[in-house]
């Protein structure tokens, strides 16, 4: 069976000037990204600020044209950005925004926008249209009331929540979410990451959750992968890498992250935060490392297979004895 | 409709403020005379009485006086307004309508189109109007129609400019990218959702061009460019009255009163509407 998404050496090069009178750098914020994604599957795509990791995302929907590489859908190539057939396929794809009050028109009552697909796509009959978005916003937990006002009269969860029942009008089977819980309160975090979660279960979506909250990322996904300057270092089943991380950057990530009654010493990372128009030879990561070794400022280390649907780029990690290399 | 029911109650509806209600009066009037001048106006506005040349204001028969060839001034006000007025709206409409199209299209295809787009409004802003409009009338008469386009000419790169940038603005993020994402054409990102969350903006920057029309046309009519006789306009009275100026103000003096108070109550009009449009801000 063919995987709903499939992405092969995605790369998406910009073009960077430093200063007035400076020469354009050219900037991977995404190299060499492979990854697929079954029906149904969540995937947390987990890096700092920088890692490339909303580009990814934005690739994997085709809403920007990959420089390298190719994302594939449904077995079938993706379409060019703003074609006929790009539009079509949105019914099939959509996205959270991590704005939500950025995201909605503010002149147009919450109500009218969940309809909006509807009417885009051409989904049911007209006047059947607005008892379907009531619906929506009845899954998402709105009422008809909040239905009715502006987006600048909702609180940033019910926005949020909005534009979760927009992206589902049209029964999409992929839904990439960018950084959607981080413009919100962390009570409201946890509501609106369990409704995703909820909604996932309930209507068999895929899913690509992106985000720097290690926490969130791990409640709603089987599968992470850890990127950093804009290629994947890490991937494999969500509690496997947070139990037992292999390379020396998604230790330090995982050791950072707080947890109750965790004990044992965070891991420091040392040096400056990546800039990806300097990106370091070899490995992006030996200059914060702390075991690299000479081979790691000359070779970038390719994401091999460690067996057990775990993937690790790092030299110093042996296959299927992951573990213990570094 | 429903959701003004079902939300709080806006204090949309309070009474605007006494300035505002003053230039909405005086526009209403204006409207009124253009359209119904020639029920409203006591005399023909060409008719000449000949024994009553350059009468004072307040005389019996005509209130604002008379022209040097006996013309009722009043009579000649009404018919005045009205071809300003078209003259004004039907610029304003054309150059706002031309230069949002302008806009839009530099936003949405960017590159070459969009390059285009910059110089041509670079050029206009450039160019002294006064001098452009100068050419094209000697070039080629003049006629009300003529006239009209060539000052819709006038202003769009304001429009043009404004609606690019915001247009830029919101589709590199925000509502407008939204709906492209979700698989909306083109058309329905710019006219359905750009084009009425920049209109407050527009229609301010109109209610700006719309006093500077209906001062260009009276300067173009002042040096004879313009309205041609018999046919009339505010700058034409104005021009035709300056010889008079010493001996019989009033011809000149009631035109300019009316392209003041009219431009005046249009841009504090706009002034007000910026806030009033605005729907966070209400």
């Amino acid at each position: 069976m063919t995987p709903l998404l499939e992405a092969e050496g995605l790369a998406r090069v910009y073009a960077s000037r430093r200063g007035v009178f400076g020469r354009p750098v050219a900037v991977r914020a995404v190299d060499h990204v492979s990854l697929r994604l079954g029906r149904g599957e969540t995937l947390g795509v987990v890096g700092e600020s920088g890692s490339g990791k909303s580009t990814a995302g934005r690739l994997l929907l085709g809403f920007e044209a990959p420089d390298e590489g190719e994302a594939r859908f449904d077995g079938a190539a993706m379409p060019p950005p703003g074609s006929p057939e790009w539009r079509r396929l949105r019914a099939r794809m959509q996205m959270i925004y991590q704005d939500p009050l950025g995201a909605l028109d503010r002149r147009l009552t919450v109500a009218a926008q969940v309809k909006e697909p509807l009417d885009i796509h051409g989904i049911g009959a007209p006047e059947d249209r607005a008892a379907r978005a009531a619906e929506l916003l009845a899954a998402t937990g709105l009422s008809a009331r909040i239905g009715a006002r502006r987006p600048h009269e909702l609180s940033g969860g019910q926005r949020q929540r909005a534009v979760i029942a927009r992206a589902l009008a049209t029964r999409p089977d992929l839904l990439v979410c960018d950084e959607p819980v981080s413009a919100l309160d962390v009570s409201i975090q946890a509501q609106v990451v369990n409704l995703l979660s909820d909604l996932q279960a309930e209507l068999g979506l895929a899913m690509i959750f992106i985000s720097h909250d290690l926490r969130v990322v791990r409640q709603i996904s089987a599968r992470v992968a850890v990127m950093y300057l804009g290629r994947i270092v890490e991937e494999g089943a969500a509690d496997d890498i947070f139990a037992r991380p292999v390379h020396p950057y998604t230790k330090a990530l995982v050791s950072a992250a707080p947890a109750p009654g965790k004990t044992g010493k965070r891991i420091l990372l040392e040096g400056e935060p990546p800039n990806p128009a300097a990106r370091p030879s070899g490995c992006a990561f030996h200059p914060r490392c702390a075991v690299a070794v000479p081979r790691c400022r000359a070779e970038v280390p390719s994401l091999a297979d460690l067996g057990a649907g775990r993937r690790a780029a790092c030299h110093l990690v042996a296959p299927l004895s992951g573990q213990e290399a570094a | 409709m429903a959701l003004a029911e079902a939300s709080a109650p806006r204090p949309g509806l309070a009474r605007p403020p006494l300035g505002i209600l003053l230039a909405l009066l005086w526009i209403a009037l204006m409207l009124f005379l253009a359209v119904f001048g020639d029920f409203v106006a006591p005399q023909e506005f060409t008719a000449m009485d000949l024994m009553a040349r350059l009468s004072p204001p307040f005389t019996e028969g005509h209130w604002l006086g008379t022209d040097e060839l006996g013309r009722d001034v009043l009579s000649r006000l009404i018919a005045s307004i009205r071809v300003s007025l078209i003259i004004a709206f039907g610029a304003t409409l054309i150059s706002a309508a031309l230069g949002t199209t302008l806009g839009f299209l530099a936003a949405h295809f960017r590159g070459w189109v969009e390059q285009a787009v910059l110089m041509l409004a670079d050029f206009q802003a450039a160019m002294p109007f006064l001098i452009l409009a100068l050419a094209v009338l000697a070039f080629f008469g003049n006629d009300l129609t003529l006239l009209v386009l060539l000052m819709g000419l006038y202003g769009w790169e304001r429009y043009a400019r404004i609606a690019r940038g915001l247009a830029i603005s919101a589709g590199a993020q925000g509502y407008a990218s939204a709906v492209r994402q979700l698989g909306g054409t083109p058309r329905r990102v710019y006219l359905r959702h750009i084009l009425p969350n920049i209109a407050s903006t527009l229609i301010v920057s109109m209610t700006l061009v719309f006093p500077e029309v209906i001062l260009l046309e009276s300067g173009l009519s002042f040096l004879g460019l313009g309205v041609q006789p018999p046919m009339t306009s505010l700058g034409n009275m104005v021009g035709y009255g300056r010889e008079y100026i010493t001996r019989a103000p009033w011809i000149l003096l009631s035109p300019a009163v009316v392209i003041v108070l009219t431009t005046l109550a249009v841009s504090s009009l706009g002034d007000w509407l910026r806030d009033r449009l605005d729907p966070t801000t209400r």
